[in-house]
């Protein structure tokens, strides 16, 4: 187990390649990298079960990005767990395996291929029943957006998991409250999120997805719920950790300047 | 002329409309800054609609707008356009011919960096299937913006392909769009290229280097996939030894299948097709990826002559 200080300096390390990635690649999608970056790296380096010797292998935890466009994010933590051989710059390079949205058959690691919203948490379902029925023990984790769950689709899974009692899958719903068009209740409010899934029939835990202590004990409540799926409801800052991004959602998908890419390095501490 | 992609146009030529047709409403699902269909807030924000993520809802919202005597112009990404929300626009809008103009961007591998899954090559494939379904692409911003009020006047649903990318103008200012014909943009000899989209540029640069050369095709804008000008493509055909389509677009199923079908029923005659060969295509930059799957001038260029050649050969 990591320390929480441990954590955070790898989750420093983390923001400052999807600014580093996203910049050099002059496109792709730092605000909803940055906004779930404490909760994923918190899932791999202290939740999932994967390493070099496993991370082949279907026995293991599993991770979908349903939010596909955080592939930064997710990237730069397979990298930081020293899973990744890639160059993180080679990002939406031509010819590069790391695709502008994730592809499962180009990275080790990438466990579903994603970028249209609302399929992912779909495929986790999927993966839960797998789980389920060729009695792997193993957990299915799934992260989604709150503009996301606009999908019908989003509502179709969660009836899906909750209908076939999916304790093994556990959901988390990054509720930074901003997707393309502004504010998700302005473009068309999902809210009350926490109590749409709870009607679902989903065990759901409201947390501070900035929170390390929250972040665990939600990953550890989640583990001993029986009998149904279970929803992280975390209240996240979109553009987390560099100032000039943080709630602003002009910074959904577009790459800082070079200039900009420094001031936010030299805000999340040098380099 | 300045660059300018199709889907500028289309915001622009879309708030001509709303300014003077109140009976246009707009939708769009997160995405009406780059589809541009949000420029109609500018003019009148109470008939522009923001459905959310949520593109089956969208359509069948708009065919209900359109059943009770709206004209709906729908907006998103091609991808999930035509390929999330199929089966509503099958149903909801096609099926009882409802007046629902859905209009879309980022379509083709000119999407870039964001990648293959994002890149949609099937949508002309998948819209011209369905019947009381037109099938309308743009080469440039000027045919885009005379496009668009003409699609207003169009009974029933129709397709707009449009484009991210900001391309040359292939048209000049004194060009007038003409529904339903194909646009011969130059009329040249033996060898006959019909190019859609963005192709039509590349094309364009394709012939202006071969002309120097001394092979002088023929160039045709095809702006109306469905219905196709099936008059002007064969009396097109019959004055040229070959015929080469291109377009951004899987070459199963778009224009070059359309071609072929009208010519193998009306003249037949054999049809090369260059588009993206029943594969993925993958991140970068729009110009490397026309380039590596053979959508550039070069590669136009080079099977030109690689027909043209064969023919010196058989004679
Ligand atoms: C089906 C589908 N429609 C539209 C898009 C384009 N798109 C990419 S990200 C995004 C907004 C997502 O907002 P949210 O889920 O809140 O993500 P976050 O704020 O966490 O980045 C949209 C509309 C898409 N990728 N898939
Ligand atoms: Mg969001």
């Amino acid at each position: 187990m990591y320390t929480k200080e441990e954590l955070m300096q790898h989750a420093t390390n983390i923001r400052k390649n999807i600014i580093k990635m996203v910049t050099n690649a002059k496109s792709g999608h730092p605000g909803g990298s940055l906004s779930s970056a404490d909760i994923l790296t918190t899932l791999y380096f202290n939740v999932m079960d994967i390493h070099s010797d496993n991370v082949n292998s279907l026995d293991r935890d599993r991770f979908v990005l349903s939010k596909g466009h955080a592939s930064p994010l997710l990237y730069a933590v397979l990298k930081e767990k020293g899973l990744l051989e890639e160059d993180l710059l080679s990002f939406r390079m031509i010819d590069s395996n790391l695709q502008g949205h994730p592809n499962m058959n180009y990275v080790a690691g990438v466990d579903m291929s994603t970028g249209s919203l609302g399929q992912g948490i779909s495929a986790a379902v999927g993966m839960a029943i797998a789980n389920k029925l060729d009695k792997n023990d193993h957990r299915i984790y799934a992260l989604m957006g709150d503009g996301e769950s606009q999908e019908g689709q989003v509502w179709e899974a969660a009836m899906a998991a909750a209908h076939y009692k999916l304790d093994n899958l556990c959901a988390v719903l990054d509720y930074n409250e901003l997707q393309i068009d502004g504010s998700v209740h302005d473009v068309m409010d999902p809210a009350p999120l926490d109590e749409k899934f709870q009607a679902f029939g989903w065990h759901v835990i409201e947390i501070d997805g900035h929170n390390y202590d929250e972040i665990a004990n939600a990953f550890e409540e989640a583990k001993n719920v029986k009998g149904k799926p279970t929803l992280i409801f975390a209240h996240t800052i979109k553009g987390k950790g560099v100032s000039f991004m943080e709630n602003n959602a002009n910074w959904h998908g577009v790459a800082p300047t070079p200039e900009q890419c420094e001031a936010a390095l030299k805000e999340l501490g040098g380099e | 002329m300045a660059k300018i992609a199709t889907r500028e146009a289309y915001g622009k030529a879309l708030m001509e409309c709303v300014r003077t047709n109140p009976n246009i409403v707009v939708l769009d699902a997160d995405l009406s800054g780059s589809t541009k269909s949000g420029s109609v807030k500018k003019v009148n924000p109470d008939i522009f609609f923001n459905m959310g993520i949520a593109e089956g809802n969208m359509m069948s919202v708009a065919a209900g707008l359109a059943a009770s005597g709206k004209i709906a112009f729908a907006s998103s990404f091609a991808m999930f356009a035509a390929g999330r929300a199929y089966e509503q626009i099958r149903n909801s809008i096609a099926y009882p011919a409802l007046n629902v103009k859905i209009c879309a961007s980022h379509a083709g591998i000119s999407v870039g960096e964001d990648g293959a899954s994002h890149q949609c090559i099937e949508d002309i494939a998948l819209m011209r299937v369905i019947p009381n379904m037109r099938v309308l692409q743009p080469a440039d911003a000027v045919e885009a913006e005379q496009m668009i009020p003409e699609v207003v006047k169009m009974e029933g649903p129709v397709y707009v392909r449009m484009s991210r990318l900001a391309t040359e103008q292939v048209h000049d200012e004194n060009y007038k769009f003409v529904p339903g014909k194909v646009d011969v943009i130059h009329e040249g000899k033996d060898i006959l290229i019909f190019a859609s989209g963005l192709e039509v540029n590349e094309a364009k640069l394709a012939c202006d280097e071969l002309r120097k050369e001394g092979i002088d095709p023929t160039l045709v804008n095809v702006h109306t996939i469905k219905p196709l000008d099936e008059e002007g493509v064969v009396e097109l055909a019959k004055k040229h030894k070959h015929i080469i389509t291109v377009e951004e677009h899987s070459v199963i199923g778009g224009l070059g299948s359309a071609i072929a079908e009208c010519l193998i029923k009306n003249y037949p005659t054999s049809v090369t097709m260059m588009g993206v060969q029943d594969t993925f295509a993958e991140s970068g930059k729009p110009n490397e990826l026309f380039k590596k799957y053979e959508l550039d001038s070069t590669a136009i260029i080079k099977k030109v002559q690689e027909v043209y050649g064969n023919d010196k050969v058989e004679r």
